[in-house]
């Protein structure tokens, strides 16, 4: 694996491996030592155009655990606001011999642009570019749930039979794009639900049931993974719905809700939560939630796909693209 | 390329039986006794080798089996194809036990220093030894069986082939002239 | 000082396929007919070239003056005649900003000084682009430059009332309107066509609605005050048939399309390689097609490049903070030709029209455009199309690299450009300096 940027790019094996991996990882981070050798000697960036201390964190946990060293450089506020463009990063980085980027940035496509680019020749990890994806979310989504459904059997499973709804801001969810073609390569049935404002345009290609409305959705596929995404605040603003009350009130996990979940079924968020809008603090707080679980869980995917970008050879780089040539 | 059997499966399993009495000896029996076999084809024998020493033991038996997994503490990550690693299995703590690595082929050590390492990251063992089914020579590192099969004097342009039953569906040992510069695959291969 | 040895181009095919020789002496076509004799000139064997009239470019952004460091008049009109253009329309926003006689005969004057090609400014119809106030739409019509084309291209002109009256005031001097479709609040921070694409890459979309909403609003109003208004780079199938109603129903409403309009897709921007960024964004496969027919049955009436020069760091970057544009003089006819004359829609007379009789006629430019017969001004390309080749930077003649069409195969080559009876390209290689027909 050279660089992940995409859940999309994963076929069932690639996604079974890193999921597999991550159990081995999971192993080590119950022990006393928790760290491993292998990547002694590999710098890992992480590079967070955006501010998300938790994810940032998470990947720094992981490479720390596999003995590599760790730059955080956080753009956003800081260089960015002085003008320091992707670009120019990535070329400090590679002058600091980089081995992985992990990168966060607010553009859709900017992890792509940084492989493809020739700016620097290191694995690169989307921890989450713009309103497109969250692979390691994703990857540890599907981690929780192959756990909470196969516990210490997980290994070399997938997620058939499963069935999945994701309620939110479909729009600008990069979470809920990563966890659709993930999920439903493991094999998953997933549902989106969100306010028609708040679903792509166009979704004819997507693998999915659409839903506009979460109690008929409910009904008709009682999920096994019910996962909540966050109402992000720039939304409230937007006029995608009037007001939270009624946001609450339609697409909320309230406790009626709750009560009426089919009894094995989990209840997902990727946090930060807004408790009392898309989900009430019983649910958050309940049996079902995996919410801590997510956390944990996420150190040791995002191990996996550390592990699997930066401890074996390295494949020649492709050659650089011919993206921009000046002419004069 | 010629490939010549030096075990068969009968060679094996008498070897597998001196070996488990040889550890029951030199142990004193059973007790805080603990073989962890490396992956792919120690773990296999490590329970030949585990099933061998209960039935000498008898009943109250307490020997135990694992697998140690050394793929992330290997030294040659870098140098090779990603390597996926297979799941470590640890039935208890190792703090105090006499730990017997379990390998198929025993060759330039540095498998067994990489699970030193890991076993170092896991507890503190009150001793470690080392039981293989072949020998093939070539250390690079101060490194020596406790227990071995067979001695088997090879050329490190040779390949010495592997196979159990429980990996493999067939069980021999082989060694096989190489060609020059042909490379070894796969495990089961050294 | 300029060469005036006369040239005789021999066994060119015309437009309308018929062979002849052209004989080219004063700035003129002096002769046409076959077996023509070449003594006394200089002899250009055409034999598989098509002669068109020298193309013209309604939707041309030359940069300068203010943006130098992307293009030139110098350079824009190197790359034109590269492309076999012999006359193009520079876009108002520049910096300063085209809204006053000075800045477009400063252009003006620029495009006499290099030579390459007639450049013919383009007004803004606005105060600094800003869509508040209307620019001295009078003063630059009558000023040196002759402006008879207002565009405040890269914005719309979002306000109707502002609209309508533009609309009507050019009327007193012939001038048109030249509308950038785009309804600012359908588009915020949109990055490329709203659809498929779009939902899976996670950009922001660009409806086709915004465009097709303000085409649909600005006929009625050239309807309503009786006006002329010319539509910039269409590119939805929705564009296409509000065009045509408003043909049918008999207004003055002339349309256009870019060369990328016709031949890429969105699918391109699945790799965020921003040379595929343009505003309006490339769109989808079916919105191709209905271009390529629009074309053909003439409801769009020309093909225009909307060359966008831009420098390196403006697309060396993640697709956001990219600029919007594409470089288009250089590849225009050979793209031309792949996408709708080897596809059957159109012919090279119809190719005539579309890249040189037509622009000439909407943008009120005489001395374009004319069929290339004896006493016809020497404006004119030699092009051979039966010359596939993969395109490349070495192709490119402007300051800027920004072509979607770098590494990809195009059919043929402009072989020769004249201009004011002088070669601007002889044999695929631009003339020195100095040997144009500059002043």
């Amino acid at each position: 694996m050279r660089h992940l940027l995409s859940t999309r790019d994963l076929d069932l094996a690639d996604a079974i491996r890193l999921l597999d991996v991550a159990e081995d990882m999971a192993t080590v981070s119950t022990r006393e030592v928790k760290k491993l050798p292998a990547l002694r000697g590999k710098t890992v960036v992480n590079l967070f155009f955006e501010n998300s201390t938790r994810t940032r964190i998470s990947f720094e946990a992981a490479a720390k655990r596999l003995s590599a060293d760790v730059i955080n450089f956080s753009a956003s506020g800081s260089s960015v606001a002085k003008g320091e463009s992707l670009k120019d990063t990535a070329q400090t980085l590679a002058a600091m011999g980089a081995d992985a980027v992990v990168l966060r940035h607010p553009s859709s496509g900017a992890p792509q642009s940084l492989a493809d680019s020739g700016w620097i020749d290191a694995g690169v990890i989307n921890a989450g570019d713009g309103t497109h994806e969250h692979p390691t979310q994703a990857l540890l989504d599907a981690f929780t749930i192959r756990r909470r459904m196969h516990g210490a059997a997980s290994r070399g499973t997938n997620l058939s039979g499963v069935a999945v709804t994701i309620v939110g801001d479909i729009l600008h969810s990069r979470v809920a794009r990563s966890n659709v073609w993930l999920l439903t390569t493991l094999g998953a049935q997933v549902t989106l639900v969100a306010p028609p404002t708040l679903m792509p345009v166009n979704m004819t290609a997507w693998p999915v049931e659409v839903e506009y409305d979460l109690d008929r959705s409910l009904l008709r596929t009682p999920p096994s993974v019910l996962m909540m995404l966050r109402v992000q605040a720039e939304r409230m603003s937007g006029d995608f719905f009037p007001n939270t009350r009624e946001y609450s009130r339609r697409w909320g996990l309230d406790d009626e809700r709750l009560g009426r979940l089919p009894e094995d079924t989990i209840v997902m968020h990727p946090g930060p939560m807004n408790r009392g809008l898309e989900i009430s603090a019983a649910a958050a707080d309940s049996a079902r939630s995996t919410v801590r679980e997510q956390v944990t869980n996420g150190v040791s995917v995002r191990m996996a796909a550390l592990y699997l970008l930066l401890a074996g050879e390295r494949l020649s780089p492709p050659t650089p693209t011919s993206r921009m040539r000046a002419t004069t | 390329m010629s490939a010549r059997i030096v075990l068969q499966a009968a060679d094996i399993t008498r070897a597998v039986t001196r070996i488990a009495h040889e550890i029951v000896e030199a142990n004193r029996g059973g007790d805080d006794l603990l073989l962890l076999g490396i992956p792919t084809r120690g773990v296999p024998l490590a329970q030949r080798l585990h099933a061998e020493i209960r039935r000498i033991e008898g009943s109250d038996a307490k020997a135990q089996v694992g697998a140690l997994d050394v793929t992330l503490y290997r030294d040659d990550l870098g140098s090779n194809p990603t390597r996926t690693p297979h799941p470590t299995n640890m039935p208890l703590s190792i703090d105090g036990m006499t730990v017997v690595l379990v390998d198929d082929v025993l060759y330039s050590g540095r498998t067994i220093r990489a699970a030193l390492d890991a076993l170092s990251d896991l507890g503190r063992p009150r001793a470690v030894r080392l039981a293989v089914l072949v020998d093939r020579g070539h250390r690079e590192f101060p490194i020596r069986a406790d227990f071995v099969g067979k001695n088997l004097p090879s050329s490190s342009k040779e390949r010495i082939n592997v196979r159990l039953t429980e990996a493999d569906g067939d069980e021999y040992v082989s060694i096989e002239g190489r060609a020059h510069g042909e490379a070894g695959t796969g495990d089961g291969s050294r | 000082m300029n060469d005036q040895t006369p040239f005789l181009i021999a066994g060119a095919t015309l437009a309308d396929g018929r062979r002849t020789d052209l004989l080219v002496a004063d700035g003129l076509i002096a002769e046409t007919g076959t077996g023509l004799s070449s003594t006394g000139a200089r002899r250009i064997d055409a034999d598989g070239l098509i002669a068109l009239p020298g193309l013209v470019d309604l939707h041309t952004h030359l940069r300068e003056p203010g943006f130098e460091p992307s293009e030139t008049v110098l350079t824009g009109t190197r790359a034109a005649a590269a492309g076999g253009f012999t006359a193009v329309f520079a876009m108002a926003n520049t910096s300063p900003v085209a809204d006053t006689a000075g800045v477009v005969e400063q252009v003006h004057r620029l495009g006499q000084d290099a030579g390459y090609a007639y450049v013919q400014p383009i007004g803004a119809v606005t105060v600094g682009l800003e869509g508040r106030h209307l620019a001295e739409l009078g003063a630059m019509a009558s000023s040196r430059a002759r402006v008879r084309v207002f565009s405040d291209d890269g914005h719309c002109v979002e306000d109707p009332l502002l609209m309508r009256r533009a609309l009507e005031y050019v009327k007193s001097f012939g001038g048109v309107i030249a509308q950038h479709a785009q309804d600012s609040r359908l588009t915020v921070e949109a990055q490329m066509n709203e659809g498929q694409v779009s939902s899976d890459l996670g950009l922001a979309g660009w409806p086709a609605v915004a465009e097709e909403s303000i085409i649909a609003r600005d006929v009625l109003l050239a309807e309503h005050v009786g006006s002329r208004v010319h539509i910039c780079h269409l590119s939805t199938a929705g564009s296409v048939d509000v065009v045509r109603w408003a043909k049918a129903r008999g207004i003055a409403v002339t349309a256009e399309v870019t060369p990328h309009h016709l031949l890429l897709t969105e699918e391109l921007v699945r790799s965020y390689d921003p040379k595929y960024k343009v505003n309006p964004p490339l769109r989808r496969a079916e919105d191709v097609e209905a271009l390529r027919r629009g074309l053909a049955d003439g409801t769009i009436d020309i093909v225009a490049t909307d060359h966008a020069p831009h420098p390196v760091e403006a697309k060396d970057c993640e697709w956001a903070a990219a600029a919007n544009g594409m470089v288009g003089l250089e590849s225009a006819l050979a793209v031309v030709q792949a996408a709708v004359v080897d596809t059957g829609g159109l012919d090279w007379a119809d190719v005539a029209r579309v890249l040189s009789a037509a622009p000439a006629t909407i943008g009120g430019l005489t001395g374009f455009g004319h069929e290339l017969t004896a006493g016809s001004p020497a404006e004119l390309t030699l092009y051979d199309p039966n010359d596939p080749h993969e395109f490349t930077a070495a192709d490119l003649a402007g300051r800027s690299g920004n072509s979607p069409y770098l590494d990809m195969q195009l059919p043929g080559r402009v072989r020769y450009t004249f201009h004011r009876g002088q070669p601007t390209l002889a044999d695929g290689a631009l003339r020195e300096e100095g040997l144009v027909a500059n002043g």
